[in-house]
């Protein structure tokens, strides 16, 4: 192994590398001096992207734990694309008077997260993927009660370690077995000899509980609604699209490859927990009156439609749920951008406090309102075919009432996605928010996601570029 | 040395801190006690992994990798949880679970 295998593990190495370069450059920083730290790791970051999407090596390091592949470096890529938004869009947070000392804080754990999500998708060994799932977890409580003095916040990072630690040991539960009934944990030893034993659909159940933990499927949803709406608001975009994203590409990537021996198991366990994830997500949504908690729920059901995406079990339903992931970024961001500028110039966040917005502030009203109609799947944006190809993609597996019962719940959810609508543009409001301009990087954030929502929409080359490289279950 | 003691024994025991492990989480309402009732089940785990690799597969140690492994994590999480858990005391003068409660439904 030579020096230049290790180009493998640049996305890996780069950000661990910007990580501690951010922690050393916030060392000689001056408390006065603290904001100067955001330029600069945006740069960095920045360059990470743009490296990150040059072509490099492909290969398998560590005796087959660490995987790479085209597949795997675009995934991290969408995700790097999804953190850069993110960056942009958590300026003004970051430059309140509560959190002047903290602010490298933010980027450090951040960043750990992601690095310990890139491990988690590049895993080729269930000890490999514990550790990035844990990497990418423990510092997410951190950040989740990031303000600490606020009770909500801090009662919002209790509900993300316990829940979580409890579904790691869950998982872990099952691993254990797995690696009792097959004596390895490398997932294509472990993939040549799973079999449908009873211990081993018991541990597959015990795994993949743990797993619908992290994506938050019902009936594994119950900290997702608290913990969204207590952390920090850009803290929770991350949590809701980049986090709920890498956990979706390696629950695909497993299942597609680990236990496929045992597809027609899950098949039906997945049908029943996508319609329960549907359709309870969208019932909670219908009655949320707080911003947080109303994209919480939305984000629920719209796990529910990514299941659709696995139960194919082609190349469609690979593609579709990366496609799907990639899309979602792009429109839930533009939400949740708009709720933080809000949430950062006037602290409100309830859906009244919205009720007339489009009067004075109609830029922010036309984004959120395009977001709205990406993440309910309305024609002309790119919403509508990341919904659309995860439809085709059940149905060409023959699941055409599941599909039924996804458009209805589709129609339930445009519902309530109009109802913010309809509070910006026509409900009356005595004393709506008043204007107010954002500062540049807020409104690049959102530029770009108006961007990522047309451009997606149009460009259908990305979906074959995904389909290329996206792989299905042979024998389905 | 082994077979003095069946594989079995250890998968009972391994089993039974794991549910006593949930329940414990399930039931107790103080904050430190929930995550003691994790350091159970993340233990149980050990065993397991530990139990098959000594007696399953002797040839190599992936099994005693993964328990020690998990035993640093553990430490790790519990370290955050705590720090979290002093937060929580500052902010709501106590770590009974029923009082943490501002956000419901």
């Amino acid at each position: 192994m030579s020096i230049y295998d290790f180009l493998t593990m640049r996305h890996e190495l780069l950000l661990t590398l910007i990580a501690i370069l951010v922690l050393i450059i916030d060392l000689n920083l001056k408390p006065s001096q603290k904001h100067y730290i955001i330029p600069i790791v945006q740069v960095l970051f920045l360059l990470h992207v743009v490296i990150g999407f040059l072509p490099g090596n492909e290969g398998v390091m560590f005796g087959g734990m660490y995987r790479s592949s085209a597949l795997t470096i675009i995934m991290k890529n969408i995700l790097n694309v999804g953190v850069l938004i993110i960056l942009f869009q958590s300026v003004t947070w970051l430059k309140s008077p509560d959190n002047r000392e903290k602010i490298s804080e933010y980027f450090i754990l951040l960043f750990s997260t992601l690095i310990g999500m890139y491990f988690m998708i590049s895993s080729g060994d269930f000890l490999m993927f514990y550790l990035g799932l844990e990497i990418a977890t423990i510092p997410m409580a951190a950040l989740a009660a990031y303000t600490h003095h606020q009770t909500r916040s801090a009662e919002a990072g209790i509900k993300l370690i316990l829940s979580s630690a409890l579904s790691s040991g869950v998982l872990l539960f099952g691993l254990s077995f797995i690696y009792g009934t097959t004596g390895s944990l490398y997932f294509d030893q472990v993939a040549e000899v799973y079999s449908n034993s009873s211990l081993q659909i018991l541990a597959f159940i015990f795994f993949f509980a743990g797993m619908a933990f992290k994506i938050s499927l019902v009936p594994f949803h119950l900290w997702t609604a608290d913990v969204y709406e207590g952390a920090p608001v850009n803290v929770t975009s991350y949590l809701s699209v980049i986090s709920k994203g890498a956990a979706s590409f390696i629950l695909i990537i497993i299942l597609f490859t680990v236990f496929h021996s045992i597809a027609y198991l899950w098949k039906d366990m997945i049908y029943l927990i996508a319609i329960l994830t549907m359709t309870v997500g969208n019932l909670f949504a219908m009655r949320q009156k707080n911003m947080k908690r109303f994209l919480a729920f939305s984000s629920i059901a719209q796990a529910g439609f990514i299941l659709l995406g696995i139960l194919g079990g082609n190349v469609t339903g690979m593609t579709s749920v990366i496609y799907f992931v990639l899309v979602y970024i792009f429109s839930n961001l533009g939400a949740f951008g708009v709720v933080s500028a809000i949430l950062a110039v006037t602290g409100k966040e309830s859906m009244d406090d919205y009720d007339g917005l489009y009067a004075t502030n109609p830029k922010l009203s036309l984004l959120m309102t395009l977001s709205m109609f990406s993440l309910a799947g309305i024609p002309p944006v790119a919403g509508f075919f990341g919904k659309f190809f995860l439809f085709t993609a059940a149905a060409s597996a023959g699941y055409y009432w599941l599909v039924l019962i996804a458009v209805l719940n589709a129609t339930i959810s445009l519902y309530y996605y109009l109802l913010v609508v309809k509070a910006m543009f026509i409900n009356k409001n005595e004393t709506p928010i008043a204007y107010f301009k954002s500062d540049l990087p807020t409104r690049i954030g959102l530029l770009a996601c108006v961007l990522g929502i047309f451009v997606l929409g149009f460009w259908s080359q990305i979906y074959e570029i995904i389909s290329s490289l996206s792989f299905g279950i042979v024998n389905f | 040395m082994t077979g003095t003691i069946p594989l079995q024994f250890f998968l009972v025991i391994s089993t039974l801190m794991f549910f006593i492990g949930v329940f414990g989480f399930l039931t107790r309402r103080n904050l430190i006690t929930m995550l003691m009732s994790i350091e159970l089940i993340l233990n149980s785990v050990n065993i397991n992994f530990v139990a098959f690799n000594k007696y399953l597969f002797p040839q190599h140690l992936s099994g005693h990798f993964f328990s020690l492994i998990i035993i640093a994590v553990a430490a790790a999480e519990a370290a955050v949880a705590i720090a979290i858990i002093i937060n929580i005391y500052r902010n709501f003068k106590s770590i009974d679970v029923d009082k943490v409660d501002e956000m419901k439904y």
